[in-house]
Parts: C-alpha cells; sequence; structure tokens
C-alpha cells in the first residue's frame, strides 16, 4: 500500500476523478488480454489528461521509488501491462484526442490513447488509411500499440507500426520530456529514436503524443482462398506468389487442425479433408494491375494443386475471410485457455515450422492449432489447455519452450508481433546471446537507471 | 456444453439465478481479450476499465475466489453501471453468455443482502396487476401536477419545481418523456379482435410500456394485424414481463410473474405470441426458459412459448406473407436497433424491409444504428449523467441522418430517444416502426373509401 500522502500527492497532480483507488479499480486493471499470467492490483490507478500531468507524476513515483505501469487499452499479449511490482497504473484512455490531420504532408498526430480504429476513421474521408492491422483495432490503442510494435494482417505488403511512426513526444524516467521526429519523410537528425521508443514496450521512456504516417486507401482489391491437399503444396504456393513478384496485402494460412475446428465451431462448408487453407487478397490503386496480380496468384494456386474460391462480391469475400476471423474465436471455444504464441520464422521455412507444431503438439499430447500471417513467416501456433489440470499446463508449457527453439532453429525470432513483456523474457538471452542481454540492460539502465517504469518487463530486475 | 449445464440445473434443482457458482463455466470462457471495449456503451462514454465487460468478470471471479465481498459499495456500483444491452456478447469472441453472468451476481446480492425498500416496493406491486393498474391510473390523473404537456401533446416535461428536486436524475425542465395513458391499451381493446375468414390467431403480449406509456401504438400494432386477417387475442390477466425485475436480480418476483404469464397465454389456445418490445420478446424467447430451466412444470411451457414467440416484424414478413401497404406516407425515415430486439431477439432485417415497402418512405441509415440509446430501463435514472452521454451520441446520429423521423421496435429505446433528440436539438418524430405501417394502412383505407 502506498502512504497516504503519496495518493493525496497524486490527486492533487491529477485530479481527484482521475485517481482511483478502489478495490474494484485495482482488480479492473490487474491484468491485460495475456493467458497464464498471474494478476496483480495497482496500489493506484491514474488517468492523466496531459503531458505535464505525466511528468509530474514520473517525477512523484521517482522520488518515492514507485513502479509505473503505463497502459494503453490493455489487450496485450505478452504481459506488457501487468503491474507485477504494483505502484501506479498510468492509464492513457483519457488523453485521445487527434491533434491533427494533414492529408498534404500525409500524417497525423494523435494523443496516445487514440483508439487505431478511430484514427482510421477520422482519415477516411481523405482517402487515407494508417496501415497497422493488429487483430484489436477497434480496441487499441496507437500509444500501446506503438510501445508494442504491433504488427497484424498486412504486414507483409505494408509493414508493422514502426513503419508508420514519424515522430513523438515521450516523458522520460528523469522527468523531462522530449520531442523527435516530425512530419518530414526524411530526417536523419540524431539517433533514430522513433525506432528505440517504439516496441520498448513502456520500459523506456512513456509517450505522450505521436506523429503517424498514412497513405493513400488502396482503391482495388481481389480475394480468394486456396486449398491444399498437403503442406508442401501450400508451402510451395507462398513462395509462388512471391517468385512471381505479387506481394498480396494479406497471405493468410490455416492449418487442418484450425480448418476443422473453425468448420466444427461455424459451419460455413470449409474442405475438412484439406491439409492447409490460403486466404489471399491482393490490392492496389489500379484496377488492371490488381487484376492482373490476382491472375497470377491464381496461377500459382493452381499449379501447386490448390482448390480456388474467388469472391466476386464485397459479400462473398465477406465469407472468404469469416474462416480466418473465427480462427482464434473457435480454437478458444475448444477449453478455458488459449495459449496464443507468435513464433515467426522467415517466409520460407513455413512449411517446416506448420509441420514442426504439428509434431510438437502431438509429442505432448495437446490440442494445437496453427494459423497465421504465411506472408510474413509470423505464425499464432495456439495451445487449447485446462488451467485446472495442472499436468496438462505442464506439457505446455515444454511445448512452448519447444515452439520457440525450432522457430530459433529456423533462423526465426521468439516473437513477431506480441512482444517479449514478462511472458517470453526468460527466452531472450537464446536469441541475442548475453552480449544482446547486457545491450539490453546497459540501454533500460542508461534511461532509467532505478527502474521506475514498467519494471520487471523485457529487461529482468536487478537481485536485491 | 448446453447438455452438461442442464444436467447441473436439473440435478441441484438450482439454476444460475440461485447459485453463483454456476456461472464459473462461463467466467472460465473469458479470454480477457476486450473486444467488448469497442462495443460497450458505457466504456465508450467513461473510458474506464471499471466499467467493461471483462473487468466485471474479473470482478466476479475475484468474489467467486474470496478476494472481494459481493456487496462491497464499489462492487454493487459497478454490478450495477451496466446497460445489460448484450452488445458485449455479439463481439465476444469466446461466446460468452455476459447476461448469465451478471444477472446470477445481481440475484447473489439480492439473496444476501435483499432488495432496497423501494425496489422491494416496486416489484411488489408488479405482482399484484390489480394494484399496479391502479397505481397507474393514480398516476395518469395526478401527473398534470409535476409534469406539463408539451406541444403537440405527445411529450410531458416536469414543472419548474419538481424540476428543480428531479434534476439529480435527470429530470430537469428540459426532460421529455411520454404521459401515461389514463386509457391503458388493454383496457381499450376487446380481449379477442375477431377477424371475418381470419388465417390464424395470435396472442399480442403488450407489455407494461405499451400499454400505459403507448397505448397507441399497441393499437396500431393490432390493427395492422387485423389488415392482414390475423384474430388477436390480448388476453386482460397478462402482467409485466418481469425483465425490469430480473435485471435488478429478484428472481422469485420474475419467476412468479412468469408463471402467471405463462398460464394467462397457455389459455389463449393461440399458435403464436406476439411482441412489439424487444425486451418483452426477449423474456419470452430466452429469460423464461432460463429462470425456470429447474421447474418440472413451467419450465417445458417456457420452452414452448419461447419457440413460437416472434416480433411482429418476423411474424410479419417470415411467418404470413406481409400485405404490402399502397397508402403513401412522405417521410424519411430512419431505424434504431433496440439492444433487446438486435441482440437479444435477433431482429433487425425485418423492421427495414417493412418500412422500405412502405410507398414515399425515404430511409436512410444512421453510421451505427445498433449502438446502444443509454436507456437500459431504470440506468437512465440512476446513471443519468452517463446515459445522457450515451443518448446524446445516439441523437446526434440520428440527426446527421437529415430524417424527419426516427423508428423503433421497443417502448424503452421510444422513450430515451424522446428525450435525447430534443435535447440534442433535433426535430424527428420519434415512433414505433409499426406505427408507420398502420399510417399506411389507414391511407390506404381512406383513399379506398373516398374513392367510392
Amino acid at each position: 500500500m502506498l502512504e497516504k500522502t503519496i495518493i493525496e500527492k497524486l490527486e492533487a497532480v491529477a485530479g481527484k476523478e482521475n485517481v482511483l483507488t478502489g478495490k474494484v479499480d485495482l482488480v479492473a486493471y490487474s491484468y491485460d488480454a495475456t493467458a497464464d499470467l498471474p494478476r496483480q492490483a495497482p496500489d493506484v490507478v491514474v488517468l492523466p489528461t496531459s503531458a505535464e500531468m505525466v511528468r509530474a507524476i514520473v517525477n512523484l513515483a521517482r522520488s518515492h521509488k514507485i513502479a509505473i505501469y503505463p497502459r494503453g487499452a490493455g489487450t496485450n499479449l505478452s504481459g506488457g501491462t501487468v503491474p507485477l511490482k504494483k505502484g501506479i497504473v498510468l492509464s492513457f484512455q483519457k488523453m485521445n484526442k487527434i491533434i491533427d490531420i494533414d492529408a498534404a504532408n500525409l500524417t497525423a498526430v494523435v494523443q496516445p490513447g487514440v483508439v487505431i480504429a478511430a484514427l482510421n476513421a477520422a482519415v477516411a474521408p481523405h482517402g487515407l488509411i494508417y496501415p497497422p492491422d493488429p487483430g484489436t483495432v477497434a480496441t487499441a490503442t496507437m500509444g500501446g500499440s506503438a510501445a508494442e510494435n504491433s504488427g497484424g494482417l498486412r504486414g507483409l505488403k505494408y509493414g508493422v507500426t514502426k513503419n508508420y511512426i514519424m515522430g513523438m513526444e515521450v516523458v522520460l524516467a528523469n522527468g523531462e520530456k522530449v520531442r523527435f521526429g516530425g512530419k518530414t519523410v526524411k530526417n536523419v537528425t540524431a539517433y533514430d529514436f522513433s525506432n528505440l521508443f517504439v516496441g520498448s514496450e513502456g520500459t523506456l521512456g512513456i509517450i505522450t503524443e505521436l506523429t503517424a504516417k498514412l497513405i493513400p486507401a488502396p482503391k482495388f482489391r481481389r480475394t480468394m482462398t486456396g486449398e491444399f491437399k498437403t503442406l508442401a503444396d501450400a508451402g510451395n504456393a507462398v513462395a509462388g506468389i512471391i517468385a512471381a513478384q505479387v506481394i498480396p496485402a494479406t497471405l493468410e494460412i490455416m492449418d487442418r487442425m484450425t480448418i476443422r475446428t473453425v468448420e466444427d465451431f461455424a459451419h460455413i462448408g470449409l474442405p475438412v479433408d484439406a491439409e492447409a487453407l490460403l486466404l489471399i487478397e491482393v490490392d492496389g490503386m489500379s484496377e488492371d494491375v490488381v487484376r492482373a496480380e490476382a491472375e497470377a496468384v491464381m496461377q500459382v494456386v493452381r499449379d501447386n494443386n490448390g482448390g480456388l474460391k474467388i469472391a466476386e462480391t464485397d459479400q462473398e469475400r465477406d465469407q472468404l475471410w469469416t474462416a480466418r476471423r473465427n480462427a482464434l474465436p473457435a480454437l478458444a471455444s475448444l477449453n478455458n485457455t488459449v495459449i496464443l504464441e507468435d513464433a515467426t520464422v522467415p517466409r520460407s521455412r513455413i512449411t517446416d515450422m506448420l509441420i514442426a507444431c504439428e509434431a510438437i503438439g502431438k509429442k505432448y499430447n495437446l490440442t494445437l492449432g496453427t494459423f497465421g500471417h504465411a506472408g510474413d513467416g509470423n505464425l499464432h501456433p495456439t495451445i487449447l489447455c485446462d488451467k485446472n489440470n495442472q499436468d496438462e499446463m505442464g506439457r505446455m508449457h515444454k511445448a512452448v519452450d519447444e515452439i520457440f527453439k525450432v522457430a530459433l532453429s529456423f533462423g526465426g525470432t521468439l516473437s513477431g508481433e506480441h512482444g517479449i513483456g514478462v511472458a517470453k523474457m526468460k527466452y531472450l538471452g537464446d536469441e541475442l546471446g548475453q552480449s544482446g542481454l547486457n545491450l539490453m540492460r546497459s540501454i533500460k539502465e542508461s534511461l532509467d537507471p532505478e527502474y521506475v517504469l514498467n519494471p520487471g518487463k523485457m529487461v529482468p530486475l536487478r537481485e536485491a | 456444453m448446453a447438455t452438461i449445464e442442464k444436467t447441473r440445473e436439473l440435478r441441484t434443482g438450482k439454476t444460475y439465478h440461485d447459485d453463483l457458482a454456476i456461472v464459473r463455466e462461463e467466467l472460465d470462457k473469458c479470454m480477457k481479450c476486450g473486444n467488448c471495449m469497442s462495443v460497450c456503451p458505457v466504456y465508450g462514454a467513461d473510458k474506464l476499465e471499471t466499467s467493461v465487460t471483462r473487468s466485471k468478470i474479473a470482478v466476479a471471479e475475484a468474489v467467486l475466489d474470496g478476494e472481494l465481498e459481493l456487496d462491497d459499495p464499489q462492487v454493487y456500483e459497478m454490478l450495477f453501471n451496466c446497460l445489460v444491452c448484450k452488445s458485449c456478447m455479439t463481439n465476444c469472441p469466446t461466446k460468452v453468455n455476459f447476461d448469465r453472468i451478471m444477472l446470477a451476481l445481481r440475484a447473489a446480492l439480492v439473496r444476501k443482502n435483499g432488495l432496497p425498500w423501494l425496489k422491494k416496493m416496486i416489484f411488489s406491486t408488479l405482482k399484484h396487476p390489480k394494484l399496479f393498474d391502479a397505481g397507474m391510473r393514480v398516476g395518469a390523473a395526478l401527473q398534470g401536477l409535476a409534469f406539463k404537456t408539451e406541444e403537440g401533446g405527445k411529450a410531458i416535461s416536469p414543472r419548474s419545481p419538481f424540476a428543480r428536486v428531479g434534476s439529480s436524475i435527470g429530470f430537469d425542465s428540459e426532460k421529455q418523456m411520454p404521459g401515461l395513458n389514463s386509457t391503458p391499451l388493454r383496457e381499450r381493446v376487446p380481449e379477442v379482435v375477431k377477424v371475418a375468414g381470419a388465417t390464424t390467431k395470435v396472442a399480442f403480449f403488450t407489455g407494461d410500456s405499451l400499454n400505459y406509456f403507448y397505448p397507441d401504438a399497441g393499437q396500431d400494432l393490432i390493427d395492422v394485424l387485423v389488415a392482414n386477417n390475423i384474430e388477436v387475442h390480448i388476453p386482460k390477466a397478462q402482467n409485466c414481463c418481469g425483465v425490469p425485475v430480473l435485471v435488478h436480480g429478484d428472481i422469485e418476483t420474475v419467476r412468479t410473474l412468469a408463471r402467471n404469464n405463462l398460464d394467462t397465454f397457455d389459455q389463449t389456445g393461440c399458435e403464436y405470441l406476439i411482441t412489439g418490445c424487444g425486451s418483452c420478446g426477449g423474456a419470452w424467447q430466452h429469460d423464461y426458459s432460463e429462470i425456470l430451466a429447474a421447474d418440472p412444470v413451467y419450465g417445458p411451457k417456457a420452452e414452448y412459448w419461447a419457440k413460437r414467440t416472434y416480433d411482429i416484424s418476423t411474424f410479419l414478413t417470415r411467418i404470413i406473407k406481409l400485405r404490402q401497404p399502397t397508402g403513401r406516407i412522405e417521410r424519411v425515415v430512419t431505424y434504431h436497433d433496440s439492444c433487446h430486439l438486435k441482440k437479444s431477439m435477433k431482429v433487425s432485417a425485418e423492421p427495414r424491409e417493412i418500412l422500405k415497402g412502405i410507398p414515399g418512405i425515404t430511409f436512410k441509415e444512421m453510421s451505427a444504428p445498433d449502438a446502444c440509446c443509454g436507456s437500459g430501463g431504470s440506468y437512465v435514472l440512476s446513471h443519468h449523467e452517463t446515459s445522457a452521454v450515451i443518448g446524446r451520441k445516439k441523437a446526434e446520429d440520428i440527426n446527421r441522418t437529415q430524417a424527419d423521423t426516427v423508428s423503433v421496435g421497443c417502448p424503452a429505446c421510444m422513450m430515451q430517444l424522446l428525450d435525447n433528440v430534443h435535447r440534442a436539438g433535433g426535430q424527428q418524430e420519434v415512433v414505433h416502426y409499426i406505427s408507420l405501417l398502420a399510417e399506411s394502412y389507414r391511407k390506404e383505407r381512406a383513399a379506398e373509401n373516398s374513392s367510392r
């Protein structure tokens, strides 16, 4: 428990209505969307409304050695916002203004609490989009997704969050506010601070404003699915599409387990005897180019023994997407605990990774389905287990260890888009080695020597 | 899953309304993914995690684990800071039946602490329809003391001394609400409205709101059925559907109300039960069979009627073939999806089909027609500030359509829209969609008569 005087000081800084200490309030900020993690209630929740307020809170916290846990919508998937050391949860839900939309410079300036979908709705009348497309666009905030460097379904063609953050205002652990980057496409002034803070998971500084890059909305698109009798055919089709010099906006894959589960769940006529299903969408500004790309994709699918379905209307497109949209809900309906991983491999190893995941599921006698972003190698091996079954949970942990090991052996990475947080911290050394861990710690300690910001995430705390 | 649940209900003779532990498996389904945040109207208004579904589930888990007390004042406040609009359920990837969780919690709270005296008093009169009816009539006679009638006579507003007292629950002088009608619907009409050459007969469950506040809309619903050659039974012994009581956790009162309604409608011998209110229809389609699941006599009766209950729009367009009206109405109309009509009864296409088939109507969709209006029954009184924020958003969305009429299929929404459209400076007339169809049939008859 924090001393009463500290709560009073926080109230003086942020206003009484923005400081929450009720038991129920604290339970409500004790979790995020990550499964299989302990919950921890903070001592207090503060909802700042300005960067100056954030500075005052950081100064107060540092001088009293209180942890600060920044939080957007709390839809993250690696434990990044759980307040492990209690202290202050800093919720940015009230800093949700779109400050500026600049169609001439293709930029938007936003506060961190702006929901991604709200930004997209606001820029749509200008014919523009903000492309990063994590599954939680309708709830996740710009600040949270920048801190987590979220990816999503359009990563292959349009990139991820880091490709769209041009500038920031950040409050540092020492209480200083720093601004860098801006509306210019080119900017090599100083270090590339945006890329340092994007994906830093709130451990290096607190984002209080963002300048985001926008692009013209694609005007045309074609959507199709390909069903494959073998994983090898599906993998070759993915490689073939890229070899045909087509970069689809969406290139998603589902394995047999996922296809069958979705079919049981949604009854949409999926091919339950198929080994893999690809969902492919090409888009662009010219109808001719999009048509040519779609035809090239269709040829590749046929050449690899795939059965094609092509959407001719928006309604048909919606039907094709239904399978992919239902992948996670359908798998999740099988049990009470959903372990959703995001191990990522080079695109050319997708088939190997799918086969390996299936084998790992069998080895540990687990229900495991894999779906994900085949185009960028980012897969979601998903394990469904019963949190009340200790034996099964134990097997699940071993399986997860092995999934990461295999992904790294294929030249891949621990996390494509969910981040490290607390869930994957113990594996970091396997990918980075001791020198990499040392680099992480030296960056952390140079910016936040007292571990005030999101302590216990990404960089382990020093043993006391 | 459903069969397991059922066995448990029957074995213990209890439903989740009687034992909070039964909702544990419902709680387990929640991944805390946060999809509920994008549609929860309360969270949309105040941006607090405590307002949104997943946190209420986390709190329920903490209560079951003994970490929080059910009657902690903050738990109480949180439980009632929910419109039970079911929006979260439509957006939930793992299909958590949050309505069950919320009702189980509220029922457990009532078991533990009893009902607050005011609720107890109001709910007990509902069990005695004659007493309730007398009260509503006295109210109708006396409302002129506290309320003044607005221009056109379609709404009343608090007079200034009462507006001062009432502003804490949203009854300021700007408040507009429908007047209580001195002759309720069920007094105006016979118990059976016969039609020569009727093709089928249906029983009309009026609900209290159509009976007391909007009897004209209730009459329109009957007229429409008659215009389609349907005999209509309107049993006088029917009482409140029970939803206003159910959402406050007074399960035993709802069971009493439900059993009486089931007996009353059994006696009509009708094949279908028709409603003109999403909350009432939802009660018949879902709630009665849930609260009576462990009742060997009334459980099956509830199941029987659940399959035969239809919103009037579904009945007209899916069960029978609607006789297309020919009377012209020059109106620009938008349609608000009532939460209980769309999210509980799954009715959204049918009213639109009816509206678009009326000659002269230009139909304009608002940007978020199924966003909750913020009414939530008594929520509008207990949380009038949040309710007003939600209602204003709705009114602004309606205004942007430039429609002159906003139609809706639920009387509670009509009340909330009447007040909020007015407050937001809108000029739209708020009507039940069935009244527009009735109006078209009336025009048609008038034209036929004058041409004779």
